[in-house]
């Protein structure tokens, strides 16, 4: 924030579609993908006469979420009816939880600048997805929209933070360390993108000192980790170049715009909906025996903080280290499976955060979906450790495992890429370049540590690369020396 | 007498014995149909195709257990796969289910012959059956009389011996008040012992499937088919079923039999008053132990109901919106449009005037006012009833304040259309069973008695009616239809 003057104040509400398989209240499948209304029965289209039953494990994924968010579980809670009108809803209620959440007063915590910082969180509630509307052209200009229900029933559940976040870095940090316990848990599938998860923010800024609250605003329609952080950073721009300029802030909705990077009005307060929220009387109430929790409890896994001090604390691997390879369970698990293996943690530490993250990103692709398994990493890092390749090698190799998934002994073989440990293969060579370089020789002995290096890249240049970094060291020092 | 006449254990001993055949008994229910449904008025859509496919396949398998062959007729608010389903509204005039209400499937899986489905206030919605978006039902007993509502179709159906028996919905009275007028059993088992699955919801906390026969063995018969906990509805309850016809026993020696006094106060008919006193006289030559008490809070369970019901049925309602199926105002501009003006045009009068009571009292800062103290009465309404039933059996009062009213007698007098379900509205708040049965007559018109049992105790109640029933004669007299 570039005005040290104000603080801002931020809250998320997170949406996390949970990954069971059936719907919330029917049998529907929940697939991602499917043909629009192939996974539909009379139930999720609010067919008149038809009843919700709730799927139990939909209450199981909320309590074990609770849990790892250090929640209370509430022993009684209950299915309310939030009203209202839209096309993509087919009962015209939405069943969520209102004044009876199942899971309330939690926290997770994030790293700020070195700091652990706890933020709240004020409750996790189950509810059920609505539709999805498809428009024909623009929506202001469409003859007609079509309505795919398959969405419809999906189980999500709600989870909102206090107001403890005060910068968009924070926010970030906060969604990242909600997504890994998520992601930890196996209760979603996190992907923003694809909107099994989602998030909306309100944002306030007040005059730093100030303990009181000032208007919010409610920013919508952020789809990645970047875009909630840059919404934020102008919405709070937004706002403090309003109040500098003496005017006040109106509470209402507004969108973010990625196209155009900033944040638009959508209603204000005085618009915004009477839901009519009243217990639902479909469904019964929810009374979760606390022995079930404590089961339930038993079954957490290991998650992203517990697994962090593990690699600090068992592998000696620096926090910022730790922090990247537990964002994800699945990389988590592919870091461990290497250490099963593998004896030097932080060498595969920067194979992963290196070369393997930067190939991923490049491509756009998950960890679970890139052909290098642990076992071709380790192999890989043998032959180093062998001698057989060098380290500059072992880059165009590990490009070779992540484009064709081959293991690298193969690759080896094919490009005969195998590194020269021979010194009489090596010395030849080397005391021709330096035989033909008297120039250099001469800059070499006034002292240009420059001339070395030309040397050396002299030598893997006529040996493609493949020739033993220390013995060429070793060899050149010697026939410049005493030559 | 004709088959049509006949109870449906009467006529499931001729079947069995062979005597009879289940087409038998639908052509004689079609040829009652044919002669007296032009002054009834009872059916929304008659089903004669697959009724005879369905009496044919019995009569060839031969096999007559509990209800198969015996033609009866469904409200039409119960959902019947490939058949439409009106709730007598304009706005699903046209739609057809994709499925059956579980009370449908149980009812086909005993190869029961339907013979359609049958008129009732829109949404269930009223007490005479003038509510239908379609027309109104003439009461057999008197055709310029209502036959009380909302289930009119099925009880003047039964009444009018067009079916041997009808399925009903009753969410304060819907199934009770109609049987006292037309003269027939009519049963609303405790709430959570019939699925309401494929039941096009009123009130979903209220609502409960019942039965309109022409005797108490008939009720027991349909209860043993249609009772039981459903995976599809989460309120239905997981108890045992009995079999309700064990309780058909012609004793009630030593049944405690509780009279609250609120149910005799201002509004009752004399006359109403007069023909209960004289059963309850009945009960004690009986045997019975007859004894007054109180019900406190009675007075407060209208109000109460005319918030929780129209509170539930504005969420219920709301789903049609044009948009998957039923009516859809195809001219209009937006989306916006299309929901209000579909809805305009698809309700009629009460069910909008009770879409906007309840959006009323579950609007933010009325809510606390209405809607949750409404519930808190409810809770005192129940507790009324847990007191009583600690001490008594059964209790026994009037089913309606009046007979049968005329034909548009209270259709402009919302209130006082209202208070003909004041005896029954209680027993749906506490979701506790009652019966009506025919328990005299005023001036040739059915007086109902109502008999209320503890939750669960349908066979209780059954036990009082079966005696009452079987040591009077008001039980199966017939009104004189101008047949010939
Ligand atoms: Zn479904």
């Amino acid at each position: 924030m570039p005005n040290t003057e104000y603080e801002a104040v931020i809250g998320l509400e997170v949406h996390a579609e949970l990954k069971t398989e059936s719907k919330i209240f029917c049998s529907c499948s929940t697939e991602f993908g499917a043909e629009p209304n192939t996974q539909i029965c009379p139930i999720c289209t609010g067919m008149p006469g038809v009843l919700p039953v709730l799927n139990r494990k939909v209450l199981e994924y909320a309590i074990k979420t609770g849990l790892a968010l250090n929640c209370e579980i509430a022993e009684f809670s209950k299915y309310d009816r939030k009203n209202y009108f839209y096309p993509d809803l087919p009962k015209a209620y939405q069943i969520s939880q209102y004044d009876l959440p199942i899971c309330r007063n939690g926290y997770l915590e994030i790293e700020v600048d070195g700091q652990q910082k706890r933020v709240g969180i004020t409750r996790v509630h189950m509810e059920e997805d609505a539709g999805k509307l498809v428009h024909q052209g623009t929506i202001t200009a469409t003859p007609y929209s079509l309505v795919d229900l398959n969405r419809s029933g999906v189980p999500l559940l709600e989870i909102v933070s206090e107001p403890d976040m005060r910068t968009p870095q924070e926010a970030r940090l906060y969604m990242e360390k909600l997504r890994a316990i998520l992601l930890f848990l196996g209760v979603s599938d996190c992907k923003m993108q694809e909107g099994s998860l989602r998030c909306d923010a309100n944002v306030s800024v007040r005059p730093r000192g100030e303990t009181r609250f000032g208007t919010k605003t409610e920013i919508k329609n952020m789809n990645s980790f970047r875009a909630l952080e840059r919404a934020l950073e102008f919405e709070i721009d937004r706002q403090i170049e309003l109040l500098e300029d003496g005017e006040k802030i109106v509470q209402e909705t507004r969108t973010w715009d990625e196209s155009k990077q900033a944040t638009f009005s959508m209603r204000s307060k005085e618009e915004a909906h009477d839901y009519r929220y009243f217990p639902d009387p479909d469904l019964v109430p929810v009374v979760v025996d606390r022995d079930w929790v404590e089961a339930v409890r038993e079954t957490l896994p290991e998650l992203p903080d517990a697994a962090r001090k593990r690699l600090v604390q068992n592998y000696g691997l620096p926090e910022y280290d730790a922090t990247v390879l537990t964002l994800t369970k699945d990389t988590l698990d592919f870091f461990d499976r290497c250490m099963e293996e593998y004896h030097d943690a932080k060498v595969v530490s920067n194979w992963i955060m290196g070369e393997l993250n930067r190939l991923l990103n490049q491509q756009n692709l998950e960890i679970t979906e890139c052909k290098v398994t642990p076992f071709g990493l380790v192999s890989m890092l043998r032959l180093i450790d062998e001698g057989t390749i060098s380290g500059k090698m072992a880059k165009s190799v590990f490009e070779e495992m992540f484009a064709t998934g081959k293991q690298p002994e193969v690759i080896i073989k094919e490009k005969g890429m195998v590194q020269i440990s021979d010194e009489s293969a090596l010395e030849p060579i080397i005391a021709r370049i330096v035989a033909d370089n008297p120039k250099v020789v001469e800059d070499y002995r006034n002292g240009k540590d420059k001339a070395f290096g030309f040397f050396v890249g002299q030598v893997m240049k006529a040996t493609r690369g493949q020739a033993n970094p220390k013995m060429v060291n070793d060899i050149l020092k010697r026939i410049l020396s005493g030559a | 007498m004709e088959l049509c006449q006949l109870t449906a254990h009467e006529l499931k001993d001729k079947l069995v014995q062979k005597e009879i055949t289940a087409t038998d008994i639908l052509d004689s229910c079609l040829q009652r149909v044919a002669q007296v449904e032009t002054q009834v008025k009872a059916f929304v859509t008659l089903t004669e195709e697959s009724a005879r496919e369905t009496a044919r396949a019995v009569d060839e398998k031969g096999d007559y257990r509990g209800l198969a062959g015996i033609t009866c007729a469904l409200k039409d608010n119960l959902c019947t796969k490939g058949i439409r389903t009106t709730c007598s509204s304009r706005m699903l005039e046209n739609f057809v289910p994709p499925y059956d209400a579980t009370v449908v499937r149980k009812m086909k899986d005993e190869q029961a012959v339907i013979l359609g489905k049958l008129n009732m206030d829109e949404f269930a919605m009223g007490s005479s059956t003038e509510n239908s978006a379609f027309f109104p039902t003439s009461n057999p007993w008197d055709l310029e009389r209502v036959p009380g509502g909302s289930s009119g179709g099925s009880a003047a159906a039964v009444a009018a011996d067009e079916v041997i028996y009808a399925l009903g919905s009753d969410t304060g009275g819907s199934i009770r008040q109609p049987a006292a007028f037309c003269g027939v059993v009519g049963m609303k088992p405790t709430y959570g012992r019939v699925s309401r699955y494929g039941l096009v919801a009123f009130a979903s906390s209220l609502d409960q499937i019942g039965s309109l026969t022409k005797d108490v063995t008939d009720c027991a018969l349909v209860l043993n088919l249609i009772s039981g906990y459903d995976k599809m509805d989460s309120t239905s309850v997981n108890a045992e079923v009995p079999d309700y016809t064990r309780f058909l026993v012609p004793d009630i020696k030593g049944f405690k039999i509780g009279v609250p006094r609120e149910y005799f106060q201002a509004g009752v008919d004399e006359r109403v008053k007069e023909v209960i006193k004289q059963a309850l006289l009945k009960m004690e030559d009986l045997g019975a132990m007859v004894e007054e008490t109180s019900l406190p809070h009675t007075e407060y369970a209208l109000p109460a109901y005319y918030i929780i019901a129209p509170a539930e049925a504005s969420s219920n309602l709301a789903r049609f919106d044009g948009v998957r199926y039923g009516l859809r105002d195809t001219e209009a501009e937006n989306i916006i449009e299309m929901f209000a003006s579909t809805r305009a045009r698809g309700f009629g009068p009460e069910v909008k005037r009770r879409i906007m009571l309840g959006t009323y009292a579950l609007s933010s800062g009325y809510y606390d006012a209405y809607y949750l103290k409404a519930l808190k009465v409810r809770r005192l309404v129940k507790e009324d009833f847990d007191r009583a039933f600690a001490r008594y059996d059964v209790l026994a009062v009037p089913t309606t304040p009046t007979v049968a009213f005329k034909i548009h007698e209270k259709s402009d007098n919302v209130l006082s259309m209202y208070m003909s379900d004041i005896a029954t509205i209680p027993i749906n708040l506490a979701g506790v069973p009652a019966l009506s049965i025919p328990g005299g007559f005023v001036d040739g018109l059915p007086v109902g008695l109502q008999l209320i049992g503890k939750p669960f105790a349908e066979g209780t109640i059954l036990r009082v009616a079966y005696t009452f029933e079987q040591n009077t004669d008001y039980v199966g007299r017939k009104p004189k239809l101008g047949v010939n």
